[in-house]
């Protein structure tokens, strides 16, 4: 199976050929992939260097000037590094454009902390307006990205390598119920999903999947809510522990409810090692979601 | 400084986008043909005055004046009729700081209100001590967080090319101790390789910067292959001459230099 990053590339290097509005910014990262559209499309795929406020600033002034910009790096560079950029080149000017990013959480632990970003969506998360996309899988990212570049807001599309066996058919909005259930509401985001559903295996609990977590789709777990016949939700996120708990407690605001947020930890673990290592570092493994789970939905 | 005002109205038939410069912003401009040209000025600080109540401005609220009117004056292709026409020329203020200067060239140039001025800063007033494009007609930019302007200009310059449109062009105003911030080094490092020739930095140079070397802004947008070129900023047939100089192939940066501010 190709990786989202090698979805994204084949995606929008067609994209570029059918939309001549699409812009692409590069700071070195990915560029390989992209030589061939950058021979095709000179004037419209940009690479800046190793410049990543630059990189944002590119996005907003091409935004400015009419144009679609896509914005690309891993996660760290694009969110965090240039934050103020995000915050101002594109939100403040009123202007969108597309954030795509690689290495997630921890795809690459060897590569140590300064190549994670857990608190990519808690950090966008202060600011108004942004749509969040977490696929779980190459095809899904594809459909995300698609339905970003196709708009004119702001969009964070999050690829990681972790990833699910099987796409779902994603909408771009609303969550999906994949399992219905009468004890709990389990709400898995993006790659988590497979490791939600081994770990609630055999439990009566009701499991959303979600890949477009902003704005966050507070109906569909109040319906899930109303027919599990208990406000008891689980959060499942694939980065910082937590980050929509507060999303779900405004879904639920009228209702008495319980919430867990389960996701990756703040304390860094200054580890190396493997994707798997850090999920079980994490409590986010099928075996550790299940004893978590489940000794939430039995108290 | 005022020995070149008379300059900027040079080869101006009345009925030009210069006579929005009004005293009244209700009277007719065609009424307002100007007898001495140095009421340009004049009337600027006046404009200047409705925001700050104070007759008189020290050198650091007045740095931008002069190049920002020998811009809109006689350099920039753009009115409020073309203030959203794809080819128009974009003039990014990113040095949001004391725009008060700013604001009264807009005015002065009907792009927005006179009558706006004299609310400058208050809670329903769209003019804030830093501007927001969403807010102030004429305002390419929301600015006032020092280093954003030269990469937005950047990226409006590359959209333009993306597009086809290569004619206008595109100006940055920057301080010089503004660029002290990074961001600006990533811009000025990849726009003159790129050789974006569209794009123009002002510099206004008042020599607020903290660790500067004398020479120094010229000699680093040199040393990233701009055209860079340090003038009087209060002489606008100067400032004139330094805008409208040839650079084909390369950016173009001007460093205006004023009186420093802690003088």
């Amino acid at each position: 199976m190709d990786t989202m990053r090698d979805r994204f590339i084949a995606t929008t290097s067609r994209l570029l050929d059918e939309d001549p509005r699409l812009a692409l910014v590069l700071a070195e990262i990915s560029r390989d992939g992209f030589r061939r559209a950058e021979e095709r499309h000179p004037g419209r795929v940009i690479n800046v260097g190793i410049r990543e406020q630059l990189l944002i600033g590119v996005g907003g002034g091409l935004a400015l000037a009419g144009m679609r910009p896509v914005m690309h790096t891993f996660a760290s560079f694009l969110v965090e590094r240039p934050f103020e950029q995000v915050k101002l080149d594109l939100g403040h000017q009123g202007v969108g454009g597309v954030l795509v990013s690689a290495g997630a959480s921890y795809d690459w632990p060897a590569g140590g902390f300064t190549h994670m970003s857990p608190g990519d969506v808690a950090l966008l998360d202060t600011l108004d307006g942004w749509t969040v996309h977490v696929p779980g899988h190459p095809d899904e990212a594809e459909a995300l990205l698609r339905h970003a570049v196709a708009g004119d807001d702001k969009v964070y599309v999050r690829l990681s390598l972790q990833a699910n066996g099987e796409a779902r058919a994603v909408t771009g909005d609303r969550f999906l119920t994949v399992r219905e259930g009468r004890t709990g509401v389990v709400v898995a985001v993006g790659p988590m999903l497979d490791n939600v559903l081994a770990a609630t295996e055999g439990l009566d609990v009701t499991v959303l999947y979600a890949t477009t977590v902003r704005p966050f789709d507070g109906a569909t777990v109040r319906h899930a809510v109303a027919g599990a016949g208990t406000a008891d939700v689980v959060l499942v996120e694939p980065y910082l522990a937590g980050t929509s708990t507060a999303a779900v407690a405004e879904a639920l605001v009228d209702l008495p409810h319980r919430v867990l947020g389960l996701g990756v930890a703040r304390r860094e673990l200054r580890r190396y090692g493997r994707v798997d290592e850090h999920l079980a570092a994490h409590g986010l493994d099928p075996r550790s979601l299940r004893d978590r789970v489940g000794a939430f939905l039995r108290r | 400084m005022t020995n070149t005002v008379e300059n900027a109205a040079r080869g101006r038939a009345p009925g030009g986008p210069r006579d929005d410069l009004r005293k009244d912003p209700r009277k007719d401009p065609r009424d307002d043909l100007r007898k001495d040209p140095r009421d340009d000025l004049r009337e600027l600080r006046r404009l200047m005055s409705l925001m700050t109540g104070d007759e008189k401005h020290g050198p650091a609220a007045t740095s931008t004046l002069d190049a920002l009117w020998v811009l809109y004056d006689r350099v920039l292709r753009v009115s409020p009729a073309t203030a959203d026409a794809p080819g128009r020329d974009r003039f990014l203020l990113s040095k949001g700081h004391g725009p008060m200067a700013y604001y009264a060239v807009l005015a002065a140039k009907g792009f927005l209100s006179g009558d706006l001025l004299p609310g400058f800063g208050s809670y329903d007033s769209p003019l804030g001590h830093h501007p927001d494009r969403l807010l102030v007609p004429g305002a390419e930019i929301g600015s006032g967080s020092l280093g954003h302007g030269l990469p937005l200009a950047v990226g409006s310059v590359l959209g333009l090319r993306a597009r086809g449109l290569t004619d206008p062009r595109v100006w940055v105003l920057v301080g010089d101790a503004e660029l002290d911030e990074g961001s600006n080094h990533e811009a000025i490092a990849y726009a003159g390789p790129a050789g974006l020739e569209q794009l123009h930095t002002l510099v206004i140079d008042n020599a607020s910067a903290s660790f500067a070397r004398p020479g120094g802004i010229v000699a680093r947008f040199e040393a990233a292959g701009w055209s860079a070129q340090a003038v009087d900023g209060r002489d606008h047939e100067a400032l004139y001459a330094a805008f409208t100089r040839p650079h084909p192939g390369r950016p173009r940066a001007v460093v205006a230099r004023v009186e420093p501010k802690n003088a």
